[in-house]
């Protein structure tokens, strides 16, 4: 498919950059829209999860008779319940992780569920569970786990990617290694060199709606499951293999989903309510509590680093060594990857060793996070390359403008950039006042940027024109944040009717053809060229059917603003109205269905600097102003790309500044609540200034980039680099909580 | 248990519900009234995701005792449009993009309610303040700020 060919990025747009009101949003704001937990069904039965208190322990016996004489007790499932884990190692670990087997891996491992009558009822029933355990050591961070005496999780588990194969087993899961050039040389070049190590904390993703999901097994042995999930035909394909199940037994249908940021894109409950519904023969839903969100859901990785980069006066970096080893939680599968080709990818590198190394830990197994590991790894470059600009004298800004990786350039993880617009987030940065605004004492400025690879993958999109001149528009795409405006706003575009028109829907995994997960900040882009790509075929249609009217060849009309008309103009135009309206004379349903595996992903760049003020009395820091700019290739909703820009930088800040999960020394987490648990709320910030660049992505009909992620990116270096300048030295844990920075100006040296 | 029979008046009607004396008023309203509009984010006071109106004063409904709304008069975000007349705050919302996913919106629409009603003409900090207690996750706020700003002028003006 040559979606290039029809590019014209610089065309002007009659919807494509509006800002109408989001269809879905009326839901939204009277209290109607479902979201995972809203569904009632007749006979509904609540279900609740039994948990390891402990960190590490195996588990001896489970008995539930107690639990199932119990009243209103209607089912209780056990990892006995469902089949041994089996297939290829990463479904295995979802399997176990989903229901713990031989051993609970961390505090808040699942046991066994309840189903009963009333969330009372289950929650007593879980009580009368007796569970024997055999409490065993735990490791809670990488030093510890790496450490040659460490107690090991999985006695299978030998590190992948060493040569030669360790023949002991370790927490170490994988090694991965990106190097170019020579290190050495390239260091002693360089008339500068920093090297500083880092640590960062657990963060959870702090979606405000816990999971949720109800299901209704039938006696047939089919089961239908509504859930909040970043993409229902994965939550398919999860929870059948968990089931060992043909996926076609299940039918999953989409909740409104309150918040994911990549923590929605795996499961928990949906295997546990489909076999309790399947006990009890009656619907079963189960919604987390918030501290089982913390406990057991998604947080993304700790990590320890070490940086070390080298320049030259003028500016040039002629070295960079990094080395990285990120917590993965119980089972192999950290964001390290991600991280290593992220790490130095903004910037022109010949001598560079990248080495990282994905440890497994007694923790909640990690999930995505917004731009999985990019935030961790670019901490630790973007702070030393803060120091080494200072060293060598130079703005911030231009220092990396010298260094900055443009079209045509070798990107570190292999490939040679498209067209891509880091630069010119540079230079939006040093063209807004933010960049000059007065300091004052104890203030200080931080800059920071910051690379996401995006996704493509695969979509399918329908679209069915109404005999009213209306069409839907129909995609598998859950709508995250405003991704049915997206969709409306290009069917419109295509179309050429009003995106009042066109109603957009997320339908469910046996109605429309397959979708993958709304992640990796691909919708826009790769559901919305599907939408674009089957408006084109309706289009196409249409223009046949008005030429078949008109006795012409259908190459002899043309399609503008929403009509078809000759293009020797010999018959007045005829509007997609009146054509839908005659579709049973001219050839039936006027309906299109476009489905691609999406290509030419556009890469994208984020620059961000912040203000900030540090009370040396407190340590706490406040945050004046904050300015991002980012290359969205095209908005096609301008308020809603601010919106990601925002948010993005709003999770950054809490994660620079407060998150952290803190565990006691037997492994369990002190802090599963929002109280103690501290996401920035609206008193913690200021208004985030943002600026849209458009460096149209030329494999998208409209130019979009994904826009979610690499906001999240540049924000912990910006605001550490900020603290640094404020507080006149430099902290490298995260959070820069006011303790930690207190602790600094009480106990420097000078 | 003995169930404990409430009466109040709920978005205007008065309606009579039936409850056990040691469940939240949150868990009374979604699923006893059905009022699911009213959300769940922690049942620990902390997100203000079930934020309620309880006597005209702002309330977290998973901090308050079902029976204690007995004779109460509860406003929730299902009773804040006039019919198909949407209230100033939801109009602004959506015109201003103050939503993402919208989990958190019904608790902010009354959260600023609240503070609109006692303080027509907040400054920016005001805002952020009466507003510290509902959690966002999505939007940085920035959004949410400026609508309820636009929202607090449109009703200066009418
Ligand atoms: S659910 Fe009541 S404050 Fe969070
Ligand atoms: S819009 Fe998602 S939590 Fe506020």
């Amino acid at each position: 498919m040559a979606l290039a060919e029809d590019t014209n990025p610089m065309q002007g747009f009659k919807w494509v950059g509006s800002r109408p009101i989001r269809p879905d949003g009326f839901d939204k704001v009277t209290g109607r829209a479902k979201f995972g937990a809203d569904l009632v069904l007749p006979g509904m039965l609540t279900g609740a999860v039994l948990r390891s208190p402990h960190a590490h322990a195996e588990i001896v016996s489970i008995d539930t008779s107690d639990a199932e004489a119990m009243p209103g007790v209607k089912s209780v499932v056990t990892g006995a319940d469902f089949p041994e884990p089996y297939g290829k190692p990463a479904e295995q670990d979802v399997q176990r992780n989903v229901m713990a087997r031989e051993k609970a891996l961390y505090e808040g491992h699942v046991i066994a569920a309840v189903a009963a009558l009333t969330r009372e009822q289950a929650r007593a029933a879980l009580g009368a569970i007796k569970v024997t355990y055999k409490v065993l050591p735990h490791v809670m961070n990488v030093t510890e786990a790496m450490a040659d005496s460490a107690v090991v999780i999985h006695d299978n588990m030998i590190t992948k990617n060493v040569d030669p194969a360790p023949e002991a087993p370790s927490n170490v899961a994988s090694r991965t290694v990106f190097d170019g050039g020579e290190l050495d040389k390239g260091f002693a070049e360089a008339d500068v060199v920093v090297e500083r190590e880092f640590t960062t904390k657990p963060v959870h993703q702090g979606y405000i709606e816990p999971h949720a999901a109800v299901a209704d097994t039938t006696p047939d042995g089919r089961s239908t499951v509504w859930c909040s999930s970043q993409g229902h035909f994965a939550m398919r394909t999860y929870t059948s293999n968990v089931l060992g199940w043909d996926a076609s037994r299940l039918k999953v249908i989409p909740a409104e989903i309150g918040g994911g940021f990549g923590g929605k894109t795996v499961i928990y409950l949906e295997p546990l309510a489909v076999r309790l519904s399947q006990k009890a023969g009656r619907p079963v839903r189960i919604v987390m509590d918030r501290d089982e969100v913390f406990r057991a859901s998604g947080p993304t990785s700790g990590a320890s680093l070490r940086v070390k980069i080298g320049a030259k006066n003028d500016g040039t970096i002629t070295a960079a060594d990094v080395w990285m080893a990120f917590e993965a939680g119980a089972f192999a599968g950290s964001p390290v990857g991600a991280a290593s080709m992220t790490a130095l990818a903004p910037y022109k590198l010949e001598n560079f060793k990248i080495e990282g190394f994905d440890v497994v830990v007694n923790k909640p197994k990690v999930a995505a996070y917004r731009a999985p590991g990019a935030p961790i790894s670019s901490f630790g470059v973007e702070s030393v390359l803060d120091e080494v600009a200072t060293k060598v004298g130079m703005d911030p800004i231009d220092f990396r403008m010298h260094n900055a990786v443009e079209q045509g350039d070798t990107a570190t993880y292999g490939p040679k950039f498209p067209v891509i617009g880091f630069k010119e987030t540079l230079q939006a940065i040093k063209d807004h006042p933010n960049y000059t605004a007065e300091l004052g004492p104890n203030q200080g400025r931080g800059v920071a940027s910051g690379f996401w690879f995006n996704a493509g993958m695969n979509s399918t999109a329908t679209v069915n024109i109404n005999d009213d001149g209306t069409a839907t528009v129909v995609t598998g795409s859950p709508d995250i944040g405003g991704s049915r405006a997206s969709m409306a706003l290009m069917a419109a575009e295509e179309l050429g009717i009003d995106v009042v028109s066109i109603k957009p829907v997320v339908a469910d995994t046996e109605t429309v053809g397959f979708n993958d997960v709304t992640g990796g900040s691909r919708v826009t882009l790769a559901t919305g060229a599907a939408v674009v790509e089957a408006c084109r075929i309706i289009v196409a249609d249409l223009k046949a059917r008005a030429a078949k009217g008109w006795d012409i060849e259908a190459d002899q009309v043309e399609w503008v603003d929403g009509r078809a008309q000759p293009i020797d103009g010999s018959q007045p135009a005829v509007s997609l109205a009146e054509l839908a309206k005659n579709w049973g004379r001219t050839g039936g349903p006027i309906s299109a269905t476009y489905s691609h595996n999406a290509r030419g992903v556009g890469a994208a760049f984020s620059t961000q600097v912040c203000d900030l003020e540090v009370d040396p009395d407190t340590g706490r820091v406040t945050v004046l102003r904050y300015l991002t700019a980012q290359d969205a290739g095209r908005a096609i909703h301008p308020s809603y790309v601010e919106g990601q820009l925002q948010g993005g930088v709003a999770q950054g800040i809490g994660w620079a500044l407060n998150e952290e999960y803190i565990h006691n020394d037997d492994g369990v987490m002190e802090n599963p609540g929002f109280l103690d648990y501290r996401i920035p709320v609206a008193s913690d910030l200021p208004m985030i200034d943002t600026v849209i660049v458009e460096v149209p992505n030329p494999a998208h009909p409209y130019g979009v980039r994904g826009v979610g992620e690499v906001g999240i990116v540049p924000p912990l270096a910006a605001v550490a680099n900020a603290v640094a300048a404020a507080a006149d030295r430099r902290i490298t844990d995260l959070p820069l909580s006011p303790v930690r920075i207190l602790d600094a100006i009480l106990n420097s040296e000078d | 248990m003995t169930k404990i029979h409430v009466t109040s008046e709920i978005n205007g009607d008065e309606v009579e519900f039936l409850t056990e004396p040691n469940v939240s008023l949150l868990n009374a309203l979604r699923d006893e009234v059905g009022l699911t509009g009213v959300k769940e984010g922690c049942g620990t006071g902390d997100c203000g995701a079930c934020s309620v109106l309880l006597n005209d004063e702002l309330n977290a409904a998973c901090l308050v005792f079902a029976p204690e709304a007995d004779g109460a008069e509860i406003l929730t975000v299902e009773g804040l449009s006039d019919g198909d007349h949407l209230h100033p705050l939801q109009q602004c919302f959506l015109e201003g993009a103050a939503l993402q996913c919208g989990i958190c919106t019904p608790g902010f629409l009354v959260a600023a309610k609240a503070l609109l009603d006692k303080n027509p003409d907040p400054t920016e900090t005001e805002i952020r303040y009466a507003l510290a207690g509902n959690l966002c996750r999505c939007t940085g706020y920035d959004k949410i700020i400026r609508a309820v700003q636009d929202a607090a002028a449109q009703m200066q003006e009418a």
